[in-house]
């Protein structure tokens, strides 16, 4: 990707700008998450180094402001995602419930292991931590949407819908 | 029969909608407190209530709020912490999606109570669909004059806005939360100054968990002195336990303080007992922090009272034989689950959340992982289990916010109290096999 592609549309450009307002006189930094997260489902799915450095001139800031940022929060990925990103659960109570049965199936039938892509570049496969869906274990979270009380059968029909799919970003 | 405040209406389809809410009673603390009622007058309610926060530190709120400091001419604010990443915890995501207005009134109550002017929910990203719904209905409260200039000709002005974090479970402490919403990396702030002197942008703020401000409503509804009636002398009102693991009915609960943990267990209005008609092991009753207690010492104290979901009867005993309310992430354990890998699920978590400001910290985070790893996968020592406890012992208490001792807790409890399985593993190595994907471990080990 060219820097020159990295440019939000009019659209974006406004709200993002409102974003920036939204908080008092000078502390218009406060926006730098929301819009990382923007950007992030505007350019690909990931932060690139121009993507960020482009936030940073958006936004009036230091790119390493920007940086030191994005690389501290873990729904910011640092390097490129397929265009599916599955994150299952592998805390305590998800582990309690079989998260490893669900990881394991995803693996082999996408054929990559947790942290890779898959080599069409449609499928990421993540472990995260705890997502608040304790009572719903085991889960996954894909694009935004939240995959609950998940049976080996369910996975499966889902995977097949997501082949169709763009879930590159949970903030859609 | 239980006592339902916050989830009186959980069965009325529509709920998290303005006009159904209102419909059954929602809004009319806000008319009565902006009406009728002094900002003292609301904060007397609180203190006189005994709410005790409900994010997991148990603090009493409107001893909270009387600390906030008020220089003229300076905005004061309330933050909202809807940051849940405590594992074993999701009642604020629970309340917050069916019930986004018992929220959004409590934040406007008790931002006139403050004198805030501005109020901010802070969210964890992942829950982005959840932000929706609360824009959604912040939305329906601004075009109802709820929020925005002179909500209800009261002369008071409040704006309100949801923001999004990025996924970091140490954004829950509040400081960091604060350094996160000023767009920052989630570095806790060392205190004093706390935020009720110096917080959002330098300036007095007071943040407060999604439970703790929901709960500000029926607090006004009822009155702060019946209130207090509910529940125990210390441990007033009711509390959401999020009730996950080996159980027939996990999910969120509301439950009057002061029930038997028995009951909750094991009766069919809450967790409907052991999944497969198996026997309990092992609870943890509060979120990943707090430390495992072993069935018997869950169910019973030491002294052989039976125990009660309160905050003095979960922390009698102390940490020998107690254990903490914490944030009601109830996790129960099944008689075939291998403690050591549930902790090691748990090590994994502090070390992937730890900032990495605190050496002991960032460091023995990392080490209690590795170790409890090399255990795992059938390389221990008897000296490991003592090296555990000692790098936990060295983590607690120096660190600059409380997740060195969220981190070092579970271990110190699951070697208190199931120190011989430990020792099993590490003498009897073929034992780890029965735990299912053994060979995951090994992998992981060594990656
Ligand atoms: C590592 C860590 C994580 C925390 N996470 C949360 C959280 O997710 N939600 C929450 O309300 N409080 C959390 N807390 C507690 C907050 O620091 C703070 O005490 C709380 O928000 C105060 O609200 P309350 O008095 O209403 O409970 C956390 C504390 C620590 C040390
Ligand atoms: S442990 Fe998986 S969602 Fe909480």
């Amino acid at each position: 990707m060219t820097t020159t592609e990295i440019q939000f549309d009019s659209e974006t450009l406004a709200l993002v700008n409102n974003m920036m307002k939204r908080y008092p006189e000078g502390k218009h930094k406060s926006a730098l998450i929301p819009v990382l997260h923007i950007a992030q489902a505007e350019f690909g799915g990931w932060l690139s180094v121009p993507t960020m450095d482009y936030v940073a001139s958006v936004m009036n800031l230091k790119p390493i402001e920007v940086y030191e940022v994005a690389s501290f929060y873990s729904m910011f990925n640092m390097h490129p995602v397929g265009k599916c990103l599955i994150e299952v659960c592998r805390t305590s109570s998800c582990w309690l419930r079989g998260a490893e049965d669900v990881i394991d199936h995803i693996e082999k039938r996408l054929n990559i292991r947790v942290g890779e892509t898959s080599a069409d570049g449609m499928f990421t496969l993540k472990a995260v931590e705890c997502l608040g869906s304790c009572g719903t274990a085991p889960m996954m979270q894909v694009g935004a949407d939240y995959h609950e009380n998940l049976t080996i059968e369910k996975v499966d029909t889902l995977l097949e819908k997501f082949k169709d799919e763009n879930k590159q970003s949970r903030y859609c | 029969m239980s006592k339902k405040l916050l989830l009186k209406n959980d069965h009325i389809e529509g709920i998290h909608t303005l006009p159904i809410y209102r419909a059954n009673g929602g809004y009319s603390v806000l008319e009565k407190a902006l009406k009728t009622m002094s900002p003292e007058a609301i904060l007397e309610e609180v203190k006189t209530s005994g709410l005790r926060g409900r994010g997991g530190a148990g603090f009493p709120t409107g001893l909270k709020w009387s600390f906030l400091a008020k220089p003229e001419g300076v905005p004061r604010y309330l933050v909202c912490n809807a940051d849940e990443s405590e594992p074993g915890t999701l009642k604020d995501r629970y309340l917050m999606e069916r019930h986004p207005h018992i929220l959004i009134e409590g934040m406007i109550v008790s931002s006139f109570a403050l004198g805030a002017k501005t109020s901010y929910i802070y969210i964890r990203g992942e829950y982005f669909y959840i932000a929706r719904i609360l824009e959604i209905a912040i939305k329906e409260a601004y075009e109802a004059g709820f929020l925005g200039k002179n909500i209800q000709g009261s002369g008071y002005d409040l704006d309100l806005y949801v923001q999004v974090g990025a996924g970091a479970y140490i954004c829950g402490e509040e400081t960091a939360l604060l350094e996160s919403l000023e767009g920052k990396r989630g570095n806790p702030r060392i205190k004093p100054p706390f935020p009720a002197i110096a917080g959002l942008y330098g300036c007095p703020t007071v943040v407060n968990n999604v439970e703790t401000i929901a709960a500000v409503v029926p607090i006004l509804e009822m009155g702060g002195a019946e209130y207090a009636k509910i529940g125990t002398e210390k441990s007033t009102g009711t509390k959401l336990i999020s009730a996950s693991g080996h159980i027939n009915k996990p999910g969120v609960y509301e439950i009057e303080l002061g029930i038997p943990v028995e009951e909750f267990i094991y009766s069919e209005e809450y967790c409907g007992g052991i999944s497969g008609g198996k026997k309990l092991k092992a609870v943890v009753a509060g979120g990943s922090s707090v430390p495992i207690l072993p069935a018997e010492l869950i169910l019973k104290t030491s002294a052989g009272e039976p125990r009660m979901m309160s905050y003095e009867s979960l922390g009698d005993g102390g940490f020998l034989t107690g254990t903490m309310l914490g944030s009601g992430g109830f996790i129960v354990m099944d008689e075939d689950t291998s403690i050591v890998k549930n902790l090691y699920t748990f090590a994994r978590f502090y070390h992937h959340e730890s900032c990495g400001q605190c050496s002991p910290c960032r460091e023995g985070t990392g080490w209690m992982e590795k170790i409890l790893l090399k255990i795992l996968d059938g390389r221990g020592d008897m000296k490991d289990i003592d090296l555990l406890w000692d790098i936990q012992s060295k983590i607690e208490g120096k660190t600059i916010c409380p997740l060195g001792e969220a981190a070092a807790w579970p271990v110190a409890a699951a070697i208190r109290h199931f120190r011989s399985e430990f020792e099993e593993y590490i003498q009897y190595p073929e034992k780890i096999r029965d735990i299912k994907h053994y060979y995951r471990l090994q992998e992981t080990a060594t990656a």
